[in-house]
């Protein structure tokens, strides 16, 4: 069942009254109720996956081993999504907070944020947070380090193994899967990571409790989550929205009433036309999303979009698998020779089946969801590809 | 020992000899000399008993370890979707005209680079640059040329 649209004061909300007081809480109760709450909750990974949090933690926590990690994944790089930005700078102490909390949950030591290059210009308050943090953490007697990473402008290293890859200083190859992070992640140990907004998530989860945070949202898709509004809209942002409404709803609170088209869940997403706008539905019943919401008006190509996202995934392809790497240049001049009117129309259902092809042989997300993004505006603006 | 090689000893006095130290120490060589040497290179490979290839072959990877010379100010133009529509090729244009460089290029005094990069998180604000680690959001011609013209004040 669909929610009309609400907006939400959750993530930018008030932390409590005294610094680190949530986690002074959490370090109180045990482990296992600490991660019953977070699946209680029902929350599952902001990042765009969706994988359920507690279960992640769960898993981790059941994990026999000397060293466990808590890594938080800063490197938004996703068109279209700009949130972690603005939770790291507005309520950096959310963020420190739900990793301590995960540390304790599956008795991990260490953490690490592994923050994106481009936003090195947070460093500076992030380390006063930071500071404040070690200081709470020491009165606290809770052993517990957090480690700033950066990144260095690579999109793949926001996959979740390419960016252990990266802070172990290597190349920020994906690796192959299973193992999963929860078995061996960060220096091959059993390692939570999670999105930054996940984090803050956890926080207000223990705040207020699962039973509160369940009012939110749909039996699918629990709770409030933020999104970034971008693209042909008056009112572009960041805005927190309980999960479950449909997207002409969406439209109709952000649109610019010319709306032909919605980017859901950046690059790697799905274009949905304005004929569909009333039966999709924004959460994991429907399309689920990072929270990237791009608006495209009447004045706008979609081959121009999707070239441009075409040479996005062509430039970011690590290279590391055949199917991605020669897959995204060969969409890419497809659908170039198909304007020119060098191959006919029906090139275009060649290029559908390699993106298929990508879809099950490509090693990680990066390959295997550009079909997202290529079938759902070949599919619906076909004509405006090929004329 | 050259200034490079007093650097990455410095460096790796700072992060340590590991192999999750490279990327600090990658990031603290460019920081300083704007881009990785060969001399750095080699010097870091042989400080973390790695090879240089094995170096070479990280940084390489990741677009902001630049391993060709780059100026004193590294400004990156955002090129994806919504800065695309909100008219990042006019200042792409504005820049080029006013250093009279392409985008790739290297001014003569080495004073500016100019590059395009994919989204840099500023959507809701495009057109977006950044000039070394500082955002430029919400650009027009006339706000990128006082930008840059801040730029050049300092450096003389």
């Amino acid at each position: 069942m669909e929610k009309k649209l609400r907006k939400v004061d959750l993530i930018f909300g008030e932390y409590s009254s005294e610094k680190y007081k949530v986690l002074e809480k959490c370090l109180k109760m045990h482990p296992d109720d600490i991660i019953n709450e977070i699946l209680d909750s029902g929350l599952r990974g902001r990042g765009g996956a969706g994988f359920p949090t507690g279960l992640k933690w769960k898993y981790t926590k059941n994990q026999d081993s000397d060293e466990k990690f808590v890594v938080c994944n800063a490197d938004e790089g996703e068109p279209g999504t700009f949130k972690d930005r603005e939770i790291l700078d507005k309520v950096p102490r959310k963020v420190f907070s739900g990793m301590a909390i995960c540390g304790k949950a599956i008795g991990a030591k260490k953490g690490y944020m592994y923050l994106r290059g481009e936003y090195t210009f947070l460093l500076p308050s992030l380390y006063k947070e930071l500071d404040i943090y070690k200081e709470h953490a020491k009165k606290l007697g809770l052993d517990f380090d957090i480690e700033i990473r950066m990144g260095s402008g690579a999109y793949i290293c926001g996959e979740e193994s390419a960016l252990f890859e990266s802070i172990e200083g290597k190349r920020g190859e994906p690796r192959n899967k299973p193992p999963y992070p929860t078995v061996a992640g960060l220096f091959s140990k059993p390692t939570v990571i999670n999105n930054v907004e996940t984090f803050v998530s956890v926080v207000m989860i223990m705040k207020h409790g699962a039973e509160a945070y369940k009012k939110l949202g749909t039996t699918d898709s629990r709770g409030s989550k933020l999104f970034s509004v971008s693209g042909d809209t008056p009112i572009p942002g960041i805005y927190e929205l309980e999960l479950g409404m449909t997207l002409a709803d969406f439209v109709n609170e952000f649109g610019d009433g010319d709306t032909k088209a919605v980017q859901v869940g950046g690059a790697s997403g799905h274009c949905v036309p304005r004929k569909k706008f009333n039966e999709t539905i924004i959460g994991f019943e429907g399309i689920p999303t990072g929270g990237s919401m791009m608006l495209f008006n009447s004045s706008r190509s979609m081959y121009n979009v999707l070239h441009d996202y075409l040479e996005f995934f062509t430039e970011e392809s690590c290279g590391q698998c055949t199917p991605c790497r020669v897959g995204c240049q060969q969409l890419l001049k497809g659908i170039e020779a198909v304007k020119r009117g060098e191959k006919n129309a029906n090139y275009l259902e060649d290029l559908k089946k390699l993106t298929e092809t990508m879809k099950i042989s490509a090693k990680c997300g990066l390959g295997q969801s550009v079909a997202n993004p290529f079938n759902s505006i070949i599919n619906n603006f076909r004509e405006e590809i090929i004329y | 020992m050259s200034n490079t090689e007093n650097l990455v000893k410095e460096l790796v006095a700072k992060y340590g000899k590991s192999r999750s130290s490279l990327m600090p120490i990658l990031q603290g060589v460019v920081e300083k000399e704007r881009y990785l040497s060969e001399e750095a290179m080699i010097s870091i490979a042989s400080e973390l008993n790695l090879s240089a290839a094995e170096v070479y072959g990280t940084a390489s990877f990741y677009t902001f370890l630049d391993t060709v010379p780059r100026g004193k100010n590294i400004i990156r133009v955002c090129k994806t979707i919504t800065c695309h529509m909100k008219g990042k090729d006019e200042i792409i244009k504005t820049l080029e005209d006013m250093l009279k460089i392409k985008v790739g290029e290297t001014t003569h005094d080495k004073e500016f680079t100019l590059l395009t990069v994919n989204c840099l998180g500023w959507c809701h604000k495009g057109p977006v640059m950044l000039v070394n680690n500082d955002v430029y959001p919400e650009l027009t011609p006339e706000k990128t040329i006082e930008i840059i013209q801040k730029y050049i004040k300092t450096s003389k």
